[in-house]
């Protein structure tokens, strides 16, 4: 692989070269590569540069807090927050999943899917297609999805609303499209109402058809860009993530499944509860980022890949029909028991946008939905773990609370750190095996991004307002002038 | 004996004894409050109040109304008055709206809002304030307390007991418990008293409830706090 690339055996004496901020991920990082005097890639680094601190500033809150505080880690995936440590604190008041009302499980199933369905849509349409549709060196005025929305209007136009559907979905279960609440220690807070549900109704047809049509598109342009698309970014690599009892694809709960890259099962149904037994997590001095290993394994070889790629390369199968023969499909194309191209990513994310969109059709049809039986309870216990399959990959929230049920200690492994190791891989390869010996130009570098961008990567979090709040919006020009204003009034009223 | 005043050109009829706030609410007139509640002892502590009466700027919940009083409650300048009053309250404290479980129900952000605070203005104090998470069922997280002394009077003058009081001046100001440990745990509160539910803000708790109200059944969810304060205040004046 490209470890050699890690750590430079000069660095004083080489050139350095820096992107700096990595554009279209959620969060900030930064590229650094140094080069020879002949512009050989002599060290290759993904850098996570901002630190949160949640794991330390939620000790000594009410542990009934922590759906809601922790959610706000970030503004795109914030009901996977939500529900991993609303399936911790489950645990606290002695329910366990399996032992959550019907009625709870499939709303918390309905807000995942929902979830994961404007997530991967965020991020294929909004952020990504720029790349994929022109091409990784185009201009940097195409690259956004402005740009899309003016040369493919009706993609762009699917996309913006394949996530608002999505966004709807959370909506309606949790109250707001961003930092909702909804699911709460036991349960949940509110059933659907008939209105809700038919209101999602209505347009499940449509989000179907246009996520099978994401689906070709992105299949269409990963195989008429072969080998490339193959070959860019693509390392190999151990894959983890959860699975069913009956081996299918799982985003809610399940237990822990990982592969290797010949796609023998290193460990399956694995209880998440024991997860210390499973992984351990190396510091390494540049990055904030931790480096997470498969412990029987071992630091070096035992890293491993999560998200849609390696959900989708585990899995047995697919429990809905599309988005299954398109599984079978998307495994047949490598001709190997595991898909390792980076770039496949994307094409396995819209395989599991379709999913989602045809389990939130079988959600809708379900009357446990509506059903007011909402809360389970049990007897208080001092630790809970909640592991669940977010948008970008295996999300893990531990915590242990004191007699007074305030918090002691808490963990967070999230998606983004477990894809760390894979991440840095794929920005070597990509360094070595296409810029490495080049003049570097902006485009160039493009391609670094285009590398870490498959990965959908998290980094940060973004923070939005609630209910009756007053704002004023201020346009600026770039004289510092101010151009137009717009005040929302606590009242409703909107002044220019 | 009654009378009349006047509230920003309205006349508004009073009876003997009653303060303007509660004259201007039995008219339907929102003043904006934290500290008053109806049927407590009034306090005037948090100034939100703050009216112009006959030229000069007075409580409203601490003034009683008195024939022929010009009064102006709506001006541009009390509203900017208010709003750094309500501005200084948050940055005393350590009000994190987006994760309490109070907000959609707390009054201090009720009041921010119908004031159009857009900022904190002032420079956080980052107050170094502790949690009570000592009784079963009772949460008291100092980080809120806005020193309004409700929970004082209700402690006092609904439930017979006298598990709060205020201790300490300015920024040394805090709230403290009546036992030897000054925990709540071992104090004579009970989950029940009209103490433990009086708080404006997030500051005292019912432990395990939290977040169990969805969002857009919240009492300011679809409400300005003027509205909601009008219609609960006058029903409990009739």
């Amino acid at each position: 692989m490209y470890e050699h690339l890690e750590t430079a055996e000069n660095p004083t004496t080489l050139k350095r070269v820096v992107v700096d901020p990595v554009s279209r991920v959620e969060g900030h990082g930064k590229v650094t590569l140094l080069l020879d005097e002949n512009n050989k890639v002599q060290q290759a680094r993904l850098h996570i540069v901002e630190f949160r601190g949640f794991e330390k500033f939620i000790q000594g809150r009410p542990y009934w807090e922590l759906p809601v505080l922790v959610q706000r880690l970030c503004g795109i995936c914030p009901v996977s927050h939500h529900l991993a440590a609303a399936k911790a604190i489950d645990q606290l008041v002695g329910v366990d999943p399996e032992n959550l009302t019907p009625a709870a499980d499939k709303l918390r199933r309905l807000l995942h899917f929902g979830q994961v369905l404007q997530s991967h849509a965020l991020h294929f349409f909004h952020l990504s297609s720029p790349d994929l549709l022109f091409g990784f060196e185009s201009e940097i005025s195409k690259r956004s999805i402005i740009a899309v929305l003016a040369n493919y209007p009706e993609i762009g136009l699917q996309g913006v609303k394949l996530r608002k559907y999505g966004q709807e979905v959370i909506r309606m279960v949790s109250g707001k499209r961003i930092h909702g609440t909804g699911a709460i220690a036991g349960g949940m807070n509110k059933a659907l109402s008939k209105e809700e549900r038919d209101y999602l109704l209505q347009d499940i047809e449509q989000i179907i058809t246009w996520s099978a049509a994401a689906v070709a598109l992105i299949k269409k342009v990963h195989t008429s860009n072969l080998p490339y698309y193959d070959d860019f970014a693509t390392i190999r690599s151990n894959y983890l993530g959860l699975t069913k009892t009956n081996g299918a694809l799982e985003l809610y709960h399940g237990g822990i499944r990982a592969k290797n890259d010949r796609g023998e099962t290193l460990v399956d149904h694995f209880d998440y509860c024991n997860y210390t037994d499973l992984i351990h997590e190396e510091v390494r001095s540049w990055s904030y980022m931790k480096f997470p290993y498969l412990t029987s394994i071992g630091k070096d070889q035992g890293w491993y890949r999560v998200g849609p790629l390696a959900r989708v390369n585990i899995c047995d199968f697919i429990d809905t029909p599309m988005a299954e023969a398109a599984r079978v499909e998307f495994k047949q194309h490598s001709g190997e028991a595991m898909v390792h191209s980076t770039l496949a990513f994307h094409w396995a994310r819209m395989i599991e946008v379709l999913h989602c969109a045809e389990s939130i059709k079988t959600l809708l049809h379900d009357p446990d939905i509506m059903s007011n039986d909402l809360m389970a309870t049990g007897e208080k216990r001092y630790e809970g773990i909640g592991v669940i399959e977010a948008p970008r990959g295996t999300l893990l929230h531990h915590y242990q609370v004191d007699e007074n049920d305030i918090v002691t200690k808490a963990n967070l492994i999230v998606s983004t750190t477990n894809n760390n190791m894979g991440m840095n891989e794929s920005v070597r390869q990509v360094a070595a095996e296409y810029l490495s010996g080049q003049e570097l130009t902006e485009p160039l570098l493009n391609n670094l991004e285009v590398a870490i961008r498959a990965y959908d990567p998290c980094l940060s979090c973004a923070t939005h307002a609630v209910g009756k709040m007053p704002l004023q919006l201020e346009l600026i020009a770039a004289d510092g002038q101010m151009v137009d204003k717009l005040v929302r009034h606590s009242d409703g009223r909107f002044e220019h | 004996m009654s009378g009349t005043i006047n509230i920003d050109g309205q006349n508004i009829p009073f009876e003997e004894g009653q303060t303007i706030i509660e004259a201007a609410t039995a008219a339907g007139v929102y003043i904006p409050h934290l500290c008053h509640q109806p049927g407590y002892t009034p306090h005037g502590s948090c100034k939100v109040c703050t009216v112009n009466v006959n030229g000069r700027n007075c409580s409203a919940c601490t003034f009683p109304a008195v024939e022929g009083q010009t009064i102006v409650n709506n001006s541009a300048e009390l509203e900017q008055d208010r709003r750094r009053m309500t501005q200084m309250l948050f940055v005393e404290g350590n009000h994190f709206c987006p994760s309490c479980e109070k907000t959609g129900n707390c009054q201090l952000q009720g009041v921010a809002y119908h004031l159009n605070m857009l900022d904190n203005h002032f420079p956080h104090f980052f107050a170094n304030r502790e949690m009570d998470a000592s009784h079963p069922d009772i949460l008291i997280d100092h980080n809120r307390c806005i020193f309004c002394n409700l929970c004082v009077r209700a402690s006092r003058e609904k439930d017979g007991k006298n598990v709060f009081g205020i201790s300490g001046r300015g920024i040394n100001k805090r709230l403290i418990i009546n036992s030897d440990s000054g925990q709540l745990k071992d104090s004579d509160i009970d989950v029940n008293d009209c103490a433990a539910h009086i708080c404006p803000t997030g500051a005292i708790l019912i432990k395990r409830t939290g977040y169990q109200v969805p969002i857009g059944k919240r009492i300011y969810d679809h409400h300005d706090i003027s509205e909601v304060a009008l219609m609960e205040e006058r029903e409990h004046g009739k």
